[in-house]
């Protein structure tokens, strides 16, 4: 009824964010782990882990943001005989 | 990620270097670690560029698709490449072709022309036309040239065989105008007489003239038939008197002889010599006679002559054959004439003889009577009664003198006979000569009769061509009139049927004039009755008319006012939008106006126009949606930069940057025409702003309408809002505007 589409943006942010917070502290938990159990305590697990859940993160976001401007698989596209002159 | 795009860019690079030329400089910075000398990269860079730009050129030399493709899509390259490889060569592939068609017609074309030249000199028009067509079939630039040549030619064809035709068409007409000519020789020949004198004219001359001929011709004749009877009678009597005297000089030759050679008794001698003159008398008379006759027929003749001669020389053609007849007349007697004289003449040739011979005795008997009268001059002539009276001595000298007569004569006679030969010969001689003139006589005589006769014999025979002609040319004088009468008769015909055929039509119009003009009468007496009639009826029509209209009008005006209401109803309920919540739903008010012009199907169209969602949820006011842009206008400057080829995160950050760092005027006023310029978000949106500020609800819609990318898809709720607030407002504004006016229609001022 009352859509609003300038609204729809201020909610993909949000999840942009929510999304990102949960992914980067993922990954960061899981790179404490590992880096606690595998791998002698060293930095590196830590941030290869939040690295990576900041990069799976941004590319979330960023996937969310295009969504629109993507097809998608299971869309249908016209084809229009033309004449190629 | 920037170093890694360019790395990634580089690689591609030189994979595609065919496909992409690098004219674009970009240099590929190695910060390998260590090892990093700027020359090394410089060098190495500049091989790379070279190669690139060296091979791109022999390739382009060597496919032509490849340089057009390079020169379109890279900037000065044409230049260059120009340059290294020369001007592009055309395109060979049409252009030759067509080159040599060109160059084939004019071959073709003068083939033609010599071949149809000499054509045209040699033969006729046929064969000209038949090889032109076998040939078209070959090309269409030959036939285009065929035709052409054709056409041409066909321009000079007719002109060879038009002569022909005419030819023929002029030996028909000549033909023909052969056969006219006959006929209308005699037209000329009437019309001018018919023109300088009349008919009657001509025949009184002709009548005259004939009369004048015949009168001549009788004159003539009288005169020639006198003449004739005349010459006729004095040859005739030439004739008998030549007889007679052809008679008369027999008889008396023979008489002649008789008496020189009879021994009869003296008394019959003297009797004999009585009658002997007698007859010489009767010669002598009957010759003088004929003398007389002959000249007086020879006169009678001339005159005969004169006379024809005189006719001839009139020259008229009746007299001919009198005179003809008359000639052959003359000749006749002209001939017997000289036949009769030709007699007279040998029958006095021979008297001659007979009378020389006559003398010559005569002389001997005298001569001896002398002798004897010398030697016995007393005896007498008469010397038979003499028996008794002579002596002997008168005996004996009469023997002696007898005896030497005797020797004389036998002594002539031997000397007679020596001169036998030249006697005879000059006798011959002289009758030769006689002969001779004779003969020439009778032979120019002959030779003149014969003359006579071959002229009469031309004469009769010119005079029977001459009517022979006068026949034939009766004949086709005859033929010419008939042709004539006949031509007469169809020219009046014809004249007859054209005159005919005049009156008819001056009748037939006259006639029609008059039918026309009473018709026309009648016709307008009829078109004003129906006037007058129409008019009543039209001004009976109008009162009811407008009897009815009056009862229509105060319906109309009834269900206008009506509709009126349910409008207001309608445009009312419109105003119950507060802020940020739309009006009720139109359903009601638009059912009741649906309901209110049943029968108007403008109104019905109309009220049929709002839209669906106006009817189910209602619209928003213009409050509202100036207050809802209000705050969609800094969310669309945020995210101006975002659409379909833009829309990564950077981006979106580099979006928010430019609106955190760009500043714009909060409204400006759209300028009456949009340029390129003027599309750019920030402007848009400061141009709807000032344009809801004034209340333009529409402007603000259509500018706002230009956004595009992520900016669009924010604002399209709102636009969709707008669109339908615009629409019922519209709508309703347009079925007030129609009430209103329906209501003022049908209101009657006083």
């Amino acid at each position: 009824m009352f859509s609003m589409s300038e609204k729809e943006l201020g909610k993909k942010w949000d999840r942009c964010l929510a999304d990102g917070a949960i992914k980067l502290g993922t990954g960061l938990g899981l790179g404490i782990v590992f880096s606690v159990l595998f791998f002698k305590r060293h930095t590196w697990p830590i941030s290869l882990g939040s690295g990576a859940g900041l990069g799976m993160a941004y590319a979330n976001c960023q996937n969310n943001l295009r969504s629109h401007y993507m097809l998608h698989r299971g869309d249908k596209v016209g084809l229009s005989m033309e004449k190629i002159d | 990620m920037l170093r890694a795009c360019l790395r990634g860019a580089n690689a591609t690079a030189r994979k595609n270097y065919r496909r992409i030329p690098l004219t674009s400089l970009q240099q590929c910075r190695h910060y390998t670690a260590g090892e990093s000398s700027a020359s090394k990269v410089v060098v190495a860079g500049l091989l790379t560029v070279s190669g690139g730009i060296g091979g791109t050129v022999l390739y382009a030399k060597w496919d032509h698709k490849f340089r057009a493709a390079v020169e379109k899509n890279v900037p000065y390259s044409d230049w260059l490449l120009g340059l290294a490889l020369g001007p592009a060569a055309q395109d060979p592939g049409l252009p030759i072709k067509k080159r040599v068609e060109l160059a084939q017609p004019p071959s073709m074309i003068e083939k033609q022309a010599k071949k149809s030249a000499k054509k045209e000199g040699a033969e006729g028009p046929v064969k000209d036309s038949s090889p032109a067509p076998s040939q078209p079939a070959q090309s269409l630039e030959e036939a285009s040239a065929e035709a052409t040549h054709i056409i041409s030619a066909i321009g000079e064809v007719p002109s060879v065989p038009a002569p022909c035709d005419t030819e023929a068409a002029a030996v028909k007409e000549c033909n023909e105008c052969h056969e006219h000519k006959e006929a209308t020789a005699v037209h000329p020949a009437p019309t001018e007489p018919m023109k300088e004198r009349p008919v009657e004219e001509v025949a009184a001359r002709l009548a005259q003239q004939e009369q004048e001929e015949q009168d001549i011709s009788a004159s003539v004749s009288a005169s020639l038939e006198d003449s004739l009877a005349s010459s006729a009678k004095a040859t005739l009597q030439a004739i008998g008197a030549q007889e007679a005297a052809l008679q008369a000089i027999m008889q008396h030759t023979d008489k002649l002889k008789e008496a020189m050679e009879a021994e009869v008794l003296p008394e019959e001698k003297s009797n004999q010599w009585k009658d002997l003159e007698a007859a010489l008398a009767d010669r002598t008379t009957a010759l003088n006679d004929a003398r007389a006759a002959l000249s007086k027929a020879n006169e009678s003749l001339d005159s005969l002559r004169s006379v024809i001669d005189e006719s001839k020389g009139l020259k008229i053609s009746s007299v001919r054959p009198l005179v003809l007849a008359a000639e052959e007349n003359l000749h006749n007697m002209v001939v017997d004439l000289d036949k009769m004289v030709m007699k007279v003449q040998s029958a006095e040739s021979e008297a001659k003889i007979v009378s020389q011979y006559s003398e010559l005795v005569n002389e001997a008997k005298r001569q001896f009577q002398r002798e004897v009268s010398s030697l016995t001059p007393e005896i007498q002539a008469n010397w038979k009664g003499l028996t008794g009276k002579l002596s002997t001595d008168d005996l004996n000298a009469l023997i002696a003198h007898a005896h030497r007569r005797i020797d004389q004569l036998n002594r002539e006679l031997a000397e007679q006979k020596i001169r036998e030969k030249i006697h005879i010969d000059a006798a011959l001689e002289q009758q030769k000569l006689e002969d001779q003139k004779a003969l020439d006589n009778a032979v120019n005589t002959a030779l003149q009769h014969v003359k006579e006769d071959a002229r009469l014999d031309q004469e009769r025979k010119l005079a029977e061509l001459r009517e022979v002609m006068e026949a034939e040319m009766r004949t086709q004088l005859r033929r010419q009139a008939a042709a004539h009468t006949d031509h007469v008769q169809d020219v009046l015909k014809v004249q007859e049927h054209e005159l005919k055929a005049e009156a008819e039509q001056v009748l037939s119009s006259k006639m029609l004039e008059q039918e026309t003009r009473y018709r026309q009468l009648t016709q307008e007496q009829l078109d004003n009755f129906t006037l007058d009639m129409n008019t009543a009826y039209a001004r009976l029509k109008g009162v009811e008319e407008a009897i009815d209209s009056h009862v229509v009008a105060e319906d109309e005006a009834r269900k206008a006012h009506q509709l009126w209401l349910s409008v207001e109803a309608l445009s009312y309920s419109l105003k119950t939008a507060e802020a940020d919540v739309p009006t009720v739903p139109l359903e009601n008010a638009a059912q009741a106006v649906r309901d209110s012009c049943r029968d108007n199907d403008f109104a019905l169209a109309l009220a049929s126009a709002l839209p669906e969602k106006s009817l189910q949820r209602g619209v928003y006011s213009e409050a509202s949606l100036r207050a809802r842009f209000n705050s969609l206008r800094s969310l669309a400057r945020r995210v101006a930069l975002i659409d379909e080829s833009r829309n990564s995160l950077y981006q979106y950050f580099l979006s928010y940057l430019q609106a955190a760092l760009l500043f714009e005027k909060s409204q400006e006023a759209p300028p009456s025409q949009l340029s390129s310029e003027d599309l750019d978000p920030f402007k848009l949106l400061s141009y709807a702003s000032y344009c809801l500020e004034h209340g333009d609800l529409e402007l603000a819609a259509k500018l706002v309408n230009q956004l595009r990318g992520e900016a669009r898809r924010v604002v399209e709720d709102w636009l969709i809002e707008a669109r339908l607030t615009l629409e019922t407002r519209q709508v309703v504004n347009l079925l007030s505007a129609y009430a209103n006016a329906v209501g003022l229609g049908t209101t009657q001022a006083p």
